[in-house]
């Protein structure tokens, strides 16, 4: 089947099988950061945005993507850094094999609620498994981040 | 200190945090063959006929491989990374017509792609002879039906391995008479405990691929902690001489021991081998769950006598231990329940331990984090939290009684010496950090709820003791940066920016300067790699020292440019000064300047600053002659004679020196050259070498201490259990890096969470696992593990990199006991058997209920 999807803002066709998943098809363009970490949709190691929403692309066929536009981590580089700094800074990485798909969507997570309590934050992210960290670096990072952020906006809403 | 005990970030964080690509699949060959095992349906059974004609006939399958291809009567091997000879047995064929577990591969088969692949599997017709398995590791011990009748199985170590009892290990020690200090105790407590083969579910599975090199070579990438062991695996395995395999591994993803075993690696290397055609295989989640090296199942029997007033006087350990199909860390992993778990109570007056590992038709277990030690400290730790419980005692207080101190001789860990040990400060430390006064041992929350806390201590090693090599180098390169290369494994933990922030502070220079490459059999110095919690402490050590070296040589090149002796120059991490005399000399003058100065004042005062004069200068150096005499004899006469040659030939070169170090310090007091110039120098016409080796063993592995308690949120009519928060404080010695010790902990103690209340392994009649996938293993969610809170206590351990000791396994053990406790004060009723459902909670407490 010929499906076309905006892969990180680039428009891309190409041929594939009904049951191709979309987690391989992103790798096979190079999007290497797309982990699996189970075949069962219960790490979300393999998050992506389908049309600016995070999907688990291991359960997602590459024909549902179909003139849809999929986001990567390789396309919010600037994003992934600017808040990953703050889980550095934690040490919380680790391995790093889940860091995209938590990335991704904890970034699902600002946007969505921009000042999230730690309880919906939990909540939110209840989906990423990791199993290096405890969380709980995780937890401050984000924390840390969110008070920057808001330092941040009230920096500019003073000069204004 | 500049650069270690500083929360620096891991040197790799924002490359994997923003998603490179530098895993083992990320950077494998696009035209890779696909491989992929036949597993076998069966626990026990013996392939009649196997046909893979029509499979062969799939279009890009490049080749099938069966038992016919494999000699059945070759030398066997292991798996376990550990070092040669290895303890555990030679028990393995790449593919044995005796399949031992539901799992055991078959076949393997290798094509173009994945769909070819998996059409071939289902079309590979096998009929088997099927036996009876052994599946009740209690019954397996001189069972009639054998795991491993064959001739060739081979044991290579004195482990008490005999296959044809079923025994893969067994082991005996003491110290005092056992019986008759138990016979004079006031009372005893007699239990068995039970812990599961728990899966580390790292979220990387195993993989590997491999390639063949410009000499013709097998190179292997792999996701792997041991790249020097897994060489000789899987030399072994294939029957090829070492050299002809090179072993390197990418990031890895995630390891706490599973990877100290070569899982995957044989299969695609036996293919790659053979065809000559790169390949790499890929663990399904389901395969690893399966068919992998989980912690070994166990059952402890703890005896353990103390009098009324709570002295602990004797403890006797029996340990029964599952090793699967196969004998993986087996021998070793045994061992630690007891000598992990006894030491911590330094008042008994006698020990008794004795165990049995036994094979069973289930999958092999191998190495997880705490390997043995976990399983020992919930036994030992829940018994006496019962003590506690009978002698109406607070379970810190009877601790702070007959806990080992500072100095001891331990019995029952080999009887070293403790030479750090912070266990006592730990304990308050966590007693306060619960507010243990208030909530020990359980409230009602009036709702059907109750709230209750419980504790539990752990010890483990840093290291094995005499065994375990680690090793560095160092090179000086262009721009005053500095090569750090390794042979231990970076599997998230972050060794290679602890081993650079070491390297840092002993050439004083920033941590951006240290460039770190680990680990690669062709380009690392030798090491046993990254388990038993050696890196920090033994690698680390390495480094300390390999750094203290290249400071010499630095120091020897510098003193050429400057023309003086190498004993008038001194180093400061940016520039080689010359000094109008020796170091010697101006130290012995400087000491004697302050002791005039400093007469007219109080003579104490006067000789405490000297004394911290003198330690300020020379503690490095100090420790390093101490702990590395032989080493440092050899690198002298290399040294030697390379200054030697380099007298005969070096005249030009240091004219040129003085030019530069002139030049640059006109007005100044102290001629100097500076890094650049000597490493400039180091590039031209130049023989004193700029590149260190060292390596190192510790005779000890002292043992890292923690304290942990927990408070759970019970509710008695479900069995639902909360954990609401969990303290620790360990003392580790000096944390190299405390973010990175700090995460160590946390994530240490939601896998210890895990193991007490979900990770369950269960098989079926067949001897099948049940949980075969993250659906039914359920592993913490960060909704499971509440708060966690990590303090440090630290003491100062002379042996290891500035005081250093290892934090990498302790911190799976305290969850195991606290909560076990936990649950009896929040339900009334003892818990043996791990993990601690909610069914079995539920069912307590009616059963309580109705007797009540």
């Amino acid at each position: 089947m010929l499906i076309t999807i905006t892969l990180n803002h680039k428009k891309i066709t190409s041929e594939v099988s009904p049951d191709t998943l979309l987690i391989d098809w992103v790798r096979a363009q190079g999007c290497a950061s797309v982990k699996r970490g189970c075949e069962t949709a219960n790490c979300g190691l393999c998050t992506v945005f389908l049309e600016e929403k995070p999907v688990l692309s291991c359960s997602v066929l590459a024909v549902r993507a179909d003139g849809k536009r999929v986001t990567t981590l390789e396309g919010l580089q600037e994003e992934a850094a600017e808040f990953g700094a703050f889980i550095a800074d934690q040490g919380a990485e680790q391995c790093g094999f889940c860091n995209p798909g938590f990335v991704m969507n904890a970034l699902a997570l600002f946007r969505e609620k921009p000042d999230p309590t730690e309880e919906e934050i939990r909540e939110y992210l209840a989906g990423n498994l990791c199993r290096c960290s405890g969380y709980e670096g995780q937890m401050r990072g984000i924390l840390n981040f969110l008070a920057w952020k808001k330092e941040k906006k009230s920096a500019k809403e003073e000069v204004r | 200190m500049k650069t270690v005990n500083r929360p620096v970030r891991k040197k790799d964080a924002m490359q994997l945090l923003t998603g490179q690509p530098v895993y083992t699949d990320d950077i494998a060959p696009k035209d890779c063959l696909i491989v992929k095992l036949l597993r076998s349906p069966h626990a026990n059974a013996v392939v009649e006929t196997i046909r893979t004609d029509i499979a062969k006939k799939v279009p890009g399958i490049e080749a099938i491989y069966t038992w016919e291809d494999i000699p059945q009567d070759g030398r066997r091997y292991t798996i376990a990374g550990q070092t040669y000879p290895e303890a555990s047995p030679y028990d393995r064929l790449i593919l044995d017509r005796h399949v031992r577990y539901v799992g055991d591969p078959v076949a393997i088969v290798a094509g173009e792609d994945e769909k070819a692949v998996d059409k071939a599997l289902s079309l590979i017709k096998v009929t088997y002879e099927v036996l009876e398995p052994v599946l009740d590791f209690r019954k397996a011990k001189d069972a009639p039906i054998l795991v491993h009748p064959e001739e060739n199985w081979e044991s290579l170590c004195p482990v008490g391995a005999e296959n044809k009892r079923n025994l893969c290990a067994h082991e005996e020690s003491g110290s005092g008479d056992i019986e008759a200090v138990l016979a004079d105790c006031d009372l005893m407590i007699d239990r068995v405990y039970h812990t599961k083969a728990c899966q580390q579910t790292m979220m990387e599975t195993f993989r590997t691929f491999c390639t063949i090199d410009a000499y013709g070579r097998l190179h292997v990438v792999s996701s792997t902690q041991i790249v020097f062991h897994c060489r000789r695996i899987i030399a072994n395995a294939l029957h090829i001489p070492k050299s002809m395999v090179r072993v390197g591994k990418p990031r890895i993803g995630g390891g706490f021991g599973a990877k100290q075993t070569a899982v995957s690696e044989v299969y695609p290397a036996f293919v790659t081998w053979k065809t000559k055609k790169p390949s790499k295989i890929i663990f399904t989640r389901e395969e690893s769950m399966t068919a992998s090296t989980p912690r070994h199942e166990m059952e402890i029997r703890i005896r353990l006598g103390a009098m009324k007033n709570g002295w602990i006087r004797g403890i006797d350990m029996y340990t029964l231990s599952n090793t699967g199909a196969y004998g993986e860390h087996g021998p070793t992993t045994v061992g630690l329940t007891g000598h992990k778990a006894i030491p911590l109570y330094g008042r008994a007056e006698a020990f008794h331990f004795d165990c049995d590992v036994v094979y069973t038709n289930v999958m092999a277990a191998g190495a997880y984090r705490g390997y043995g030690a976990t399983q020992g400290l919930f036994a030992v730790e829940s018994a006496v939290n019962e003590l506690a419980a009978m002698l109406k005692m607070d379970p810190f207080r009877l601790r702070e009684l007959n806990i080992v101190r500072e100095g001891e001789v331990m019995p029952a860990y080999f009887d070293q010496v403790n030479s750090s040990c912070a266990l006592d400060r730990c304990l308050k430390k966590v007693h306060e950090m619960i507010r243990w006064e208030e909530k020990y041992p359980v409230r009602d929350m009036g709702n059907g709820k109750v709230r209750s806390v419980g504790m539990g201590m752990a010890l483990q090693g840093s290291g094995i003791a005499g065994l375990d090599v680690g090793s560095a180098t160092l090179r000086l390169g262009d721009e005053n940066t500095y090569n750090l290369t390794i042979g231990a494994a970076d599997m998230g933990t972050g060794c290679d920016t602890i081993l650079a922030q070491i390297a840092a502070e002993v050439l004083d220079c920033d941590l951006d300067n240290i460039m770190v490459f680990g680990a690669d059999t062709d380009a690392s110095p030798y090491d046993s790699g990254s388990y038993a919690s050696s890196t920090t402490y033994v690698t680390g050590k390495a480094v300390e020292l390999c750094a203290l070296k290249l400071r010499e040589q630095i120091c020897r090149l510098g003193a050429k440019l400057l023309h003086c002796e190498e004993s008038q120059v001194e180093f400061d991490g940016k520039k080689v000064y010359a000094l109008s005399k020796s170091r010697e000399t101006l130290l012995e003058e400087e000491e004697t300047k302050a002791g005039e100065s400093l007469a007219e004042k109080r003579a104490d005062a006067g000789e405490s600053l000297a004394e911290k004069e003198s330690d300020a200068e020379e503690p490095l150096a100090e420790k390093g002659t101490d702990v590395s005499e032989p080493p440092a004899e050899k690198g002298t006469d290399v040294g030697e004679s390379l200054a030697k040659k380099g007298e005969d030939t070096g005249e030009s070169l240091a004219e040129k020196g003085t030019d530069v170090g002139e030049s640059q310090e006109t007005g100044t007091a102290a001629p100097c050259v500076s890094l650049e110039e000597i490493a400039a120098a180091a590039m031209s016409g130049n023989e004193i070498s700029l590149e260190a080796a060292y390596t190192h063993s510790s005779p000890i592995s002292p043992p890292p201490f923690m304290v942990g308690a927990v408070e759970l949120e019970t509710d008695l009519l479900t069995g639902e259990v909360k954990v609401i928060e969990f303290d620790a404080c360990v003392d580790c010695g000096t944390p190299v890096n405390p973010n990175l010790a700090r995460v160590q902990a946390e994530g240490g103690i939601v896998q210890g969470i895990g193991m007490a209340l979900t990770e369950n392994i269960t098989y079926d009649g067949k001897g099948r696992v049940s949980e075969n996938s993250l659906m039914q293993y359920k592993i913490p969610t960060r909704l499971d593990m509440g708060e966690i809170h990590v303090e440090f206590e630290s003491s100062y351990e002379d042996t290891g990199p500035f005081g250093a000791k290892s934090i990498g396994e302790i911190v799976i053990n305290t969850p195991l006991p606290s909560i076990a406790d936990a649950l009896y004060h929040a339900t009334g009723h003892r818990y043996y058997e791990l993990p601690i459902t909610p069914e079995q909670i539920a069912m307590a407490a009616e059963v309580l209920e109705k007797e009540a």
